[in-house]
């Protein structure tokens, strides 16, 4: 039985050489874990926005009766939290599994041996990090859209910005889970940046009423340069700050996240 | 390949590790069509030496080639062509037996058709077709090794890497895994293997090289190595009390070679029945006598005074 499958093999002598899109294969490995887990994803993806629409919008907003800058509180508070979603994603996205590629499975071995670069290994698992944000992302625009928490059809440009924001910080994201030499850093990134970010980069109130030393820390983080450009989406108004200014400082993230991620890797890969 | 020209030529090769070094300027040819061994006890430098033919680990001196071609340079064009199957399983255990054999073959450019139709070839190779649909998370060891050389084999390699491939697995699973790599050796494949079993060398290898150390200590095949290195029996005592040493003194005279372990002498000699009576003769009452023929395990404690397995 073996024997002549391996005949079968030898007459069918193509040479396979590198894959032409080696990225791209990487990729579809990815989705096709996916494929298995994506349901559990899924019901968070619309049960997140909501609740919060739910919780902030008739509960919380119920006590902000000006509301703020002249809109309802959840109205302005919903940009600001599709950001934060794609921050949670972005970062769950490359902190475990890159850990474990290179720890447990270690998968990004196996794709190594294979004619795959360390650029290429990277690019794929960021390309599918990009993947769970815009479609977290694009779940949330529609729960919202269809709850009447959006005031303008801009809301649309969230999109993109999440995916920037995404790359921005998955990618020193890997760098760092790349290097970590436990698990529990990678707990620890969540206690000490994700929290704090999430609660002082301006998703829930303006970074404006914070005193001057703190407002400065929320600016240096990507994620209020994403919350400030999300909100003008959804609201349909000129961000506080320059757009192309917040384009660059996130790109900025992406690109420097970028080389030190590949230099994790390839310490690890190529030894 | 037709050429005489070897498929790996390493001279010279080495690697180091900050200041140790873990290869130490070995000289290697490996023909196509040879399965060739890499013979030596954990830390002698095999997995390094793979690691680098398999263009994973830049060499940190010395001159290889694979295929032709620089490693360092034409690193993803040369793995493109080589089959791996590494020490430690590097299966993806959420995925099935079957998507991790498709996967994996994408990424040597492989159409998705062709790749589920070499997987299903290749699973009934390593008889696993049963499996297929299962997650690779509850196979059992020997299922995963050979699920793992089903994957080195799906771009059809010129060159496959077998980083002791059955160690840890139970003897019927080792059993099942030589048989395949045996009829790959068949259909000319080139094998490429580390291993600390004698067993496994003197069944797979056509050619070997013994490491230690970092260094090669000795080359040839099998037959030629055990043929050099040691005599053609040997005669295995074990005497009752504290340590063998006293009575190994005794036995200076009567073969070649004396080796002492701490539990059995090894007495080295051209006619194994004969030396027993001979031990008999000068009164000497082991309570274990064995005679068997030399192997390479034999060669290895010969050459570098140490048993392969601690």
């Amino acid at each position: 039985m073996g024997s002549e499958g391996m005949t079968q093999l030898a007459a069918k002598r193509a040479r396979p050489g590198p894959a032409r899109a080696p990225a791209l294969a990487v990729l579809q490995y990815h989705l096709v874990g996916y494929r298995r887990t994506w349901r559990g994803g899924v019901l968070s993806s619309f049960l997140l926005p909501t609740l919060t629409v739910l919780g902030f919008g008739v509960g919380v907003g119920a006590f902000i009766d000006q509301g703020v800058d002249g809109v309802s509180y959840l109205e302005w508070i919903v940009g600001g939290l599709l950001a934060s979603t794609a921050l949670q994603v972005a970062i769950a996205e490359s902190t475990w599994p890159v850990y474990s590629s290179l720890q447990w499975t270690k998968v990004y071995f196996a794709q190594y041996a294979a004619p795959l670069r360390v650029t290429d290994i990277m690019a794929g698992q960021l390309a599918f990090v990009l993947f769970r944000v815009l479609t977290s992302a694009a779940a949330f625009l529609l729960v919202t859209g269809v709850l009447g928490a959006l005031r303008s059809p801009w809301a649309v440009l969230a999109l993109p910005v999440a995916a920037l924001l995404g790359l921005a910080v998955a990618a020193p994201t890997f760098a760092y889970a790349a290097t970590a030499s436990s698990d529990s850093w990678l707990a620890l990134l969540f206690r000490f940046a994700v929290i704090p970010m999430t609660l002082f980069a301006g998703v829930f109130f303006p970074v404006e009423s914070l005193p001057v030393g703190l407002r400065w820390l929320a600016y240096v983080t990507p994620l209020w340069h994403a919350v400030d450009l999300s909100r003008a989406a959804t609201l349909g108004a000129a961000p506080v700050w320059s757009v192309t200014g917040h384009l660059l400082y996130l790109a900025a993230w992406a690109a420097g996240g970028w080389l030190l991620a590949h230099r994790a890797l390839r310490r690890r890969l190529v030894v | 390949m037709t050429t005489a020209q070897p498929l790996i030529q390493a001279r010279g090769l080495v690697k180091r590790f900050g200041g140790f070094t873990a290869v130490d300027a070995i000289d290697v040819a490996v023909r196509a069509g040879e399965a060739f061994g890499f013979l030596g006890p954990n830390g002698a430098g095999k997995s390094s030496t793979m690691r680098m033919i398999g263009c994973v680990s830049p060499p940190s001196g010395g001159e290889l080639r694979i295929l032709g071609m620089d490693p360092v340079r034409d690193g993803p064009a040369i793995r493109a062509r080589l089959g791996v199957c590494p020490q430690l399983d590097t299966l993806d255990p959420e995925l099935t037996v079957r998507e991790n054999l498709i996967t994996y073959a994408r990424y040597f450019g492989i159409a998705r058709r062709v790749a589920r139709l070499r997987a299903a070839e290749l699973l009934d190779f390593v008889q696993l077709s049963e499996r297929a649909d299962s997650k690779v998370e509850p196979l059992s060891g020997g299922m995963k090794r050979r699920l793992t050389i089903a994957r080195a084999l799906v771009n059809e390699p010129e060159i496959v890497l077998l980083d002791e491939p059955t160690t840890g697995l139970d003897p019927q699973a080792r059993h099942l895994v030589w048989e395949r790599l045996f009829q790959l050796k068949q259909q000319g494949v080139t094998l490429v293997l580390t291993t600390h079993y004698m067993d496994e060398a003197e069944q797979l290898c056509d050619r070997l090289v013994v490491m230690d150390g970092g260094r090669i200590v000795a080359e040839g095949s099998p037959r030629v190595l055990i043929e050099q290195h040691s005599t053609r029996e040997v005669v295995e005592l074990r005497f009752a009390g504290e340590s063998q040493e006293p009575f190994a003194s005794k036995l200076d005279q009567l073969g070649e070679r004396v080796e002492v372990l701490p539990d059995r002498v090894l007495l080295y000699v051209p006619d194994g029945d004969a030396a027993v009576a001979e031990v008999t003769a000068l009164g000497l009452h082991p309570i274990n006598v064995l005679v068997r023929r030399s192997g390479l395990e034999d060669v290895f404690l010969h050459l570098t005074g140490r048993t392969l397995i601690d």
